[in-house]
């Protein structure tokens, strides 16, 4: 047996991958600072984008909560992360007992992405048994609690004031090996028993539980793991950034990781990277224009809000035309015949467009 | 601490807060959609009294009525544009269609307008008082009181004795029966749009009656409130939305004078967190419908 037939199952993360190293190494041969920034913040949204794709595409339920978990994880990484000084200056009210903390940039990144996912799972486990418009609403709920948190726990948060000196470990590199990572947890995911069964929720929550699917165990799994996904985006962010305030992690963000998402196509893990990279495209040629018209003071009062209101647009005319995104439910493989081997599912179930 | 005044203050908060729920509702009913759109449609209706207060020598009645017309006639157009044609696709476009707009209607404000906060020219009865069994009462809440009432009167009219609020009824309860038997979708759908923004409209007026600016980010708390309440309500009742309206209009006044001032800035995340719990012990709200399948387990 040779090594492409071997690696054949694994052909959609491989590819991927591929793709984004190619970006990497791209970027980081041409060592232009502007180019290597993008980038950097492009992979940590492909990252969240990853994160909301584990929970909504499996489930084929929309979540708002997904940035929340991302601001638990940017503000647990920094408690960690910085040093008792830095804190000290930043925040003066701080509880005292976290001012000692201090672990180097791995750790805190790990700890963050697990204290969102433990928050997940204690805050989510009754909000699974709901759907549609409820379940919306409810995580929609979640979203405005732990930003309200966020704001006014200023002995944790620095309450709705910008949260400063944050040392700057995230590079180029780390984005891209967790991205890369992450690529591969989220498309094992996918493929993996509670991938499937979540799969077949979505498809037809009274045929898989009728043959035996908890749906309610399954959801909460992908929740859960959506959430540490978005821990870790949220950690990366905070030490690429630097300096950010609880008004990072609310509605905007959510909106632009949603049209990431949405753009790209929720269902398959394919869909998250493209909708990605083209979004972060699109977004950066919007971004220069506003600036440019801007710098050009065409508008006495300013020009702002250019680049949202054409993603919007883009947004709903990709909602009528293609409502299962560009990829609609497809991964990217490689040509050729499918070998007939364990994982047993390899054609994906077709997303029916719930 | 609890006296006439705070029973007219939370009175009239409540007709305001049912208003807001209504509008959701009559949409919600129909069409499954929580429209994250509508509180813009707040906001759009709040630029217009902007605009016209400052630059034209209108009449403020006239004014108010525009504004209540401009925010119908968004509504109208949002369901045309980018309603309509996802809304056979699937719940989920849909609520990222309303996503969308909403972020759209917003960041159009901001690219037209200003970011920044525009004082609206209020008429001075928004700003006097009358003394009532001793206690003054601004005439803003008594306001809000009398116009919610013209409306619960005027919709419970339409739905009850006109053809329309038959079909409107009949929709919410099964469309697709109620389509069979011959009633046009888009005819009842554009209705349910319209109604929704007439009363976001009506409540645009209060609203900026109470802070009188206007910023491009107005639309979200009013969204927020109109969702605790017609969770609260429930999501399918029109009836729902006004109990929830009060309810909730009852709950953060109590919550405002019960709660310690340390916890006081956390309001809003125990508003929510009561929202939860009721999604989860009664997913279908206070008020409940015949057909309601939102849970699974």
């Amino acid at each position: 047996m040779n090594l492409a037939a071997r690696l054949k199952p694994f052909d959609t993360p491989l590819t991927l991958v591929g793709a984004v190293l190619f970006l990497a190494l791209l970027t980081g041969l041409l060592g232009i600072p502007l180019l290597t920034r993008i980038v950097t913040v492009m992979f940590v949204s492909l990252i969240l984008v990853l994160g909301l794709q584990l929970y909504m595409g499996n489930s084929g339920i929309l979540s708002f909560a997904h940035i929340g978990f991302m601001g638990i994880g940017a503000y647990t990484s920094v408690l960690f992360s910085m040093t008792p000084a830095a804190k000290e200056l930043t925040n003066s009210n701080l509880y005292p007992f976290l001012i000692p903390l201090h672990l180097p940039f791995l750790p805190s990144l790990l700890i963050a992405a697990l204290v969102a996912a433990i928050i997940a799972a204690v805050l989510s486990y009754p909000l699974m048994r709901l759907s549609d418009a409820a379940a919306v609403i409810t995580t929609f709920a979640v979203l405005v609690i732990i930003h309200v948190v966020l704001v006014h726990w200023d002995r944790v948060t620095n309450g709705p004031r910008t949260l400063f000196g944050v040392d700057s470990y995230t590079t180029l590199w780390t984005s891209v090996i967790s991205c890369v990572i992450t690529i591969f947890a989220v498309y094992l995911f996918k493929e993996s028993r509670i991938g499937l069964r979540l799969r077949a929720t979505r498809d037809d929550a009274y045929a898989a539980a009728s043959i035996g699917i908890n749906i309610v165990l399954m959801r909460w799994l992908a929740f859960i793991a959506s959430a540490f996904v978005a821990g870790v985006g949220g950690a990366l962010w905070a030490h690429f950034i630097t300096s950010f305030s609880p008004y990072s992690f609310y509605l905007t963000e959510t909106f632009v990781i949603l049209a990431m998402l949405v753009i790209g196509g929720p269902s398959s893990v394919s869909g998250a990277v493209i909708g990605t990279l083209i979004v972060t495209a699109a977004r950066e040629v919007l971004r220069a224009i506003e600036n440019y018209i801007n710098i050009l003071q065409i508008f006495p009062g300013g020009f702002f809000g250019f680049t949202e209101v054409i993603m919007a647009i883009v947004l709903v005319v990709i909602l009528i035309y293609r409502p299962t995104g560009i990829m609609g439910g497809r991964e990217l493989r490689w040509p050729g015949r499918r070998r007939l081997s364990p994982p047993v599912e390899q054609e994906p179930v077709r997303n029916r467009n719930v | 601490m609890i006296n006439l005044e705070f029973i007219i203050n939370t009175i009239s908060l409540g007709s305001l807060y049912a208003m807001l729920a209504l509008g959701l509702v009559i949409i919600y009913g129909i069409l499954r959609l929580v429209n994250f759109a509508y509180g813009e449609l707040i906001m759009v209706g709040g630029y217009t009294l902007y605009l016209l207060a400052s630059f034209s020598p209108l009449p403020w009645l006239f004014i108010a009525l525009l504004a209540v017309l401009v925010a119908m006639f968004t509504s109208l157009f949002t369901e045309l544009v980018a309603f309509r044609p996802v809304r056979e696709k699937s719940l989920t476009a849909m609520l990222v269609t309303s996503f969308a707009v909403s972020t759209l209607l917003q960041n159009g404000a901001l690219l037209i307008i200003s970011p920044r906060a525009r004082a609206v020219v209020l008429p001075q009865i928004f700003q006097t008082s009358v003394m009532i069994a001793g206690t003054s009462v601004p005439w803003r809440n008594i306001l809000t009181i009398l116009t919610s009432l013209v409306m619960l009167v005027l919709l419970t009219l339409l739905l009850r004795h006109t053809v329309l609020g038959i079909a409107l009824r009949a929709a919410a309860d099964n469309f697709t029966m109620t389509r069979m038997l011959g009633v046009p979708a888009n005819t009842v759908i554009s209705a349910a749009f319209a109604i929704s923004g007439i009363m976001a409209g009506l409540v645009s007026i209060f609203w900026i009656s109470r802070s009188a600016t206007v910023t491009p980010a107005l639309g979200a708390p009013p969204l927020l409130v109109a969702f605790v309440a017609t969770v609260i309500g429930g999501m399918r009742s029109l009836t729902g939305a006004v109990v929830g309206g009060f309810v909730y209009a009852i709950v953060i006044s109590l919550l405002g004078v019960l709660l310690p001032p340390g916890l006081l800035e956390f309001r809003e995340a125990f508003m929510f967190v009561f929202v939860i719990i009721i999604l989860l012990f009664r997913p279908q709200g206070l008020i409940s419908s015949k057909t309601s399948v939102e849970r699974v387990g």
